[in-house]
């Protein structure tokens, strides 16, 4: 598809399983749509060149930075964002851990932890604390320290895999 | 920050992608996997008027091996170079150092192609490249041409990439040598090395350096290879003085630059510690083997 493109674009953009359609200029970042077009304010933005991890989401199923996307690119492809793991009533298990280990304070940063490791942990589903540290380098948290959120994911991973913790 | 206005174009086919570049000329610019270009445009370094979207040229996201060669599609990003079975096999050392690269959302999108485009003297693929002595092929308005990764990297940020041309893949010859290590340093996990030394090698029945190649990443404006250091290393064997020996006729010929941050001393100093410390996991790899 190639067809000409003509700001404001029509976009039709797959997001957590429901189809929206947007009408957004093509240099508005996947981050800000989701936020401001579609209220979906769980992805949040911190620095905007892909180093703190807050609008991590997951395009295809994979991690990635929503800053660093323009949401013209997303066309044809399916976002997942946090909003759609778990909720309030019903945590998923890592939200779970999280919460029990206080592995957030502000919870800035939680989003883009939770959308990472949700993935991460699918894909191996018993990491090393130190495998968990590596990929955890790639979201920045202010407030908590990272000790926390490492014993978090590790307890939530045990919790999936159907071990006791 | 955002980025300033332009107008977006998704092409269907590689030569979708060469006839947008050719329209627009100049003013238009490819993005892969916009990690690199991304940051960029948010803080307006980089303000093209057309932004050609490279993502739906699936052909040019492919590894394959060819009898004397493995051949990497420009759009192949980190994550499947660090996992694939093809690069485990011929060029573990390619697959360690695109494992080792910023972050794991980053590797996901970030591509081979849009890494030797952008030429930082930090990164990862293009030392690797000039290591092991890989080929660009690029496509453009004059047809398609090879060029030596070593000569594409002109300075910082600064390639051999004409008007209208895209880079189609990398080549990367084979064999090379069982032995390999990829060792960096940097300030905090993920960021870019301040120092990072590629090794391969292999070794004789009595144990003696064969076929070496060593490659620096950070102490220039492009990775160096170091042929006087390889050649001084050839038919040694592979002791504690050879190598102490190799560290430092590497630190004597390299010309760091020197700022009020990172001492030209300092990145000599690290290099040296770090071609030691890549001959020691090289041969601990092939013991642990
Ligand atoms: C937080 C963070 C940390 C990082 N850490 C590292 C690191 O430690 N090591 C490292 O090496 N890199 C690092 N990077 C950058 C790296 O991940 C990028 O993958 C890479 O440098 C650019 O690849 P890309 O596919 O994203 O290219 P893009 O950003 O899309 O493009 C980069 C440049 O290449 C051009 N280009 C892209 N594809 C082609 C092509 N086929 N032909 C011609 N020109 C092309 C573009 O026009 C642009 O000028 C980091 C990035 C971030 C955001
Ligand atoms: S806002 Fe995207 S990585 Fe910081
Ligand atoms: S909990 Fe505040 S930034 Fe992480």
């Amino acid at each position: 598809m190639s067809a000409p493109t003509h700001d404001p674009l029509t976009l039709s953009l797959s997001v957590n399983g429901e189809t929206h359609d947007v009408r957004v200029p093509a240099r508005k970042l996947l981050s800000d749509v989701l936020r401001d077009d579609l209220g979906l304010t769980g992805t949040h933005v911190g620095c905007e060149h892909g180093v703190c991890g807050a609008c991590t989401v997951l395009i295809d199923g994979r991690p990635a930075r929503a800053c660093l996307t323009f949401a013209a690119q997303m066309e044809g492809h399916e976002v997942t964002t946090v909003e759609a793991m778990g909720r309030p009533d019903a945590l998923s298990a890592l939200q779970q851990a999280l919460h029990e280990e206080h592995g957030l304070q502000c919870g800035f940063c939680t989003p883009g932890i939770v959308v990472t490791f949700e993935h991460y942990l699918r894909e191996n589903p018993d990491p090393t604390a130190e495998e968990v540290r590596n990929v955890l380098s790639g979201n920045l948290c202010r407030c908590t320290g990272y000790q926390n959120i490492v014993a978090a994911v590790l307890k939530a991973a045990a919790r999936m895999r159907g071990e006791a913790a | 920050m955002k980025p300033a206005p332009f107008t977006y174009h998704r092409p269907a086919s590689l030569a979708e992608a060469l006839a947008l570049l050719r329209t627009h000329g100049p003013a238009a610019k490819p993005i892969a996997g916009g990690q690199s270009l991304g940051p960029m445009l948010n803080m307006r370094l980089a303000r093209p008027g057309h932004l050609i979207d490279l993502n739906d040229l699936i052909e040019l996201d492919r590894v394959r091996v060819k009898e004397d060669m493995l051949e990497i599609g420009a759009l192949t990003r980190h994550h499947r170079l660090a996992n694939a079975p093809e690069v485990q096999r011929s060029l573990p050392l390619l697959g360690a150092a695109a494992a080792s690269i910023g972050h794991y959302a980053i590797r996901q999108r970030g591509t081979i192609g849009g890494s030797l485009a952008h030429a930082d003297p930090a990164a990862q693929l293009p030392l690797i490249a000039v290591t092991l002595g890989a080929t660009l092929v690029i496509s453009g308005p004059a047809g398609t041409r090879e060029v030596a990764a070593a000569d594409f990297l002109q300075s910082i940020m600064t390639v051999d990439l004409r008007d209208g041309e895209l880079i189609t893949a990398l080549r990367f010859p084979l064999p090379v040598g069982d032995l390999w290590a990829f060792e960096a340093f940097s300030r905090r996990h993920g960021d870019f090395a301040l120092v990072s030394v590629a090794l391969s090698f292999a070794r004789d029945a009595e144990g003696k350096i064969d076929a070496l190649r060593l490659g620096l990443g950070g102490v220039d404006t492009v990775p160096l290879r170091l042929p006087e250091i390889e050649a001084r290393a050839q038919g040694r064997l592979a002791d504690e003085d050879t190598i102490r020996d190799l560290a430092a006729a590497t630190a004597a010929a390299i010309a760091p630059e020197d700022s009020a941050k990172v001492p030209a001393v300092y990145r000599r100093e690290l290099a040296e510690t770090l071609v030691i410390r890549a001959f020691q996991s090289a041969l601990t790899r092939e013991e642990g083997a």
